[in-house]
């Protein structure tokens, strides 16, 4: 019954933030093409050669940057920003009120936006097949549905890390720049620029112990067919998941208690 | 008189900017280390590049380190100068205070370029300027004066052309009136900066010197600082950042004529 519930609130939710997201389809469009520096990092990895070093061909090669690229479109959390504004201006009150962790309110609008983004992923995925026709490829059903599951779990893990800086909004006000902080590791460490694979060996021993490289190279190599080890990955994932989730339960626990409304 | 009235105008700004910023020390430190975490991970890049070849599109280790200087430089006054004024006219367009700005008896372009300054900025110059010095003393660079001149002719001249294109970017928000992300486009492109261009495919090489002038951005100053520049791409460098700097000025008045204010 409970749980009943809560999917319908969750329905109506992403049908108001979908028809609200369909709004604003150009900013969509433009976050969606700035996310092509894979496609930049891979046109320096084959024009070198480099990917020879790594014994990855120039077709697997590209479709790893293609996958990680798409895991990438779905995998973008930005909750901390939404969060810490609607923390400055007192938004967040009106929220508490209601018999609903606002939380949801954002994953919702994360998802929503996801659906809106998925033409334009696969626009410029079009786009780059007719650039590079060899790399054209097709994976089977069970591998899509997996690497699907591996995307949304490497969402889930970024949503809770960036919920958990979130929450320190209600300590220091301003938790963007630690999230910015955060970000750098997040970039050249996920496999977004540089396959894990292709990283020096002293980085490789302890980075597979990180939520790093399952943010992006994971899924990425599991779509595009690269060698990876699939139950590791996913046993990772979701233990990163439930270590995170307690620590934001306990974070959002003491921060709503601490918690004093705009002007007081 | 009116560049001592400028001036004026220009330090109270610096006052008033600086003083607001102070209040988030914390937020400073925290910068501090994103900065040099950034610039850990792309020479971490870098070297990664770098492994088994010991030279990308004819740059050595060393030299692309040059790049990466030079590269750091530029997104430190990205970050001080051009990311909070030229966001911010996206906000003065969504919610009419343009008019304001158009009504002060001073020149529109320098009140929205230079209004604020984010000083965080200053230490990623700074880590930038370091790591040239010492590409200096890697790279056996002998300082003169001529030496001197040339390096920071084409370096002004760089930092113009950046310039201008934020300021082309953002003035399109006169027609588009949401294009928060534009400007984050434009960021996407420009990390192609920290590489040599040479080291792209012969198509990227010519979109990344016309369309996105990358190569008058990064490339060419950094080539000065190696001393083997030719006195052509000087020229062409001086010339390209006045054909710039005159049009996005020229595009700002041309765009004005559209600008209707809010709710009009």
């Amino acid at each position: 019954m409970m749980s009943n519930l809560n999917f319908y609130k969750l329905y109506t939710l992403l049908k108001v933030q979908y028809s609200n997201m369909l709004e604003y389809r150009v900013e969509i469009a433009l976050w969606a093409i700035s996310g092509i520096i894979p496609f930049f990092m891979l046109n320096i990895w084959t024009n070198n050669n480099l990917n020879e070093l790594i014994n990855i061909s120039n077709v697997m090669l590209s479709r790893y940057f293609l996958s990680a690229f798409f895991v990438r479109q779905f995998s973008v959390v930005w909750v901390v920003f939404t969060f810490e504004e609607d923390a400055l201006l007192g938004r967040v009150s009106p929220y508490l009120i209601q018999p609903l962790n606002p939380f949801f309110r954002y994953i919702a609008q994360h998802i929503a936006e996801q659906i809106t983004r998925f033409p334009f992923a696969l626009i410029i995925a079009s786009f780059f097949f007719l650039f590079n026709p060899e790399s054209r490829w097709m994976p089977n059903l069970i591998i899509l549905f997996l690497s699907c599951i591996a995307t949304f779990f490497s969402f889930l893990i970024q949503f809770l890390i960036q919920s958990i800086i979130a929450c320190l909004c209600f300590w220091t006000e301003k938790a963007s720049s630690i999230e910015r902080l955060l970000f750098i590791p997040t970039l050249f460490l996920s496999g977004l620029l540089a396959p894990v694979i292709s990283f020096p060996e002293y980085v490789k021993s302890w980075i597979y112990l990180t939520p790093f490289p399952y943010l992006i190279d994971f899924p990425a190599n599991l779509l595009s067919g690269n060698e990876t080890k699939i139950y590791a990955g996913f046993t990772m994932q979701v233990l990163w998941i439930l270590i995170l989730f307690p620590i934001f339960r306990k974070i959002w626990f003491e921060g709503t208690k601490k918690y004093t409304a705009m002007g007081s | 008189m009116s560049f001592k009235k400028y001036f004026l105008v220009y330090s109270n700004f610096l006052q008033t900017s600086l003083a607001s910023e102070l209040e988030y020390k914390t937020n400073i430190i925290i910068d501090l280390i994103t900065a040099i975490l950034s610039l850990v991970g792309s020479v971490f890049l870098l070297s990664i590049f770098f492994q088994n070849n010991n030279q990308i599109g004819g740059w050595k280790f060393e030299e692309a380190l040059i790049i990466q200087g030079i590269y750091t430089i530029l997104n430190g006054i990205t970050n001080t100068w051009f990311n909070p004024n030229l966001t911010e006219i996206v906000k003065h367009i969504r919610e009419g205070t343009l008019d304001f700005v158009l009504l002060k008896p001073i020149d529109s372009q320098f009140f929205i370029s230079l209004k604020k300054i984010a000083p965080s900025g200053f230490l990623e110059i700074m880590l930038g300027f370091c790591l040239l010095l010492y590409c200096a003393i890697i790279n056996e660079i002998n300082i003169n004066l001529s030496f001197l001149i040339f390096c920071l002719i084409t370096l002004t001249c760089s930092i113009c052309v950046l310039y201008s294109l934020w300021f082309f970017i953002s003035t399109t928000t006169i027609w588009f009136v949401k294009t928060w992300n534009a400007t984050e486009v434009l960021r996407s492109f420009l990390y192609i900066g920290r590489f040599p261009l040479t080291s792209f495919s012969y198509s990227l090489r010519i979109f990344f010197s016309i369309f996105i002038p990358i190569a008058f951005i990064t490339s060419i100053p950094s080539k000065v600082f190696l001393g083997n520049s030719s006195i052509w791409e000087i020229i062409l460098e001086i010339l390209v950042c006045g054909i710039f700097l005159i049009s996005s000025r020229k595009f700002w008045f041309f765009a004005l004529k559209f600008y209707t204010s809010a709710s009009s």
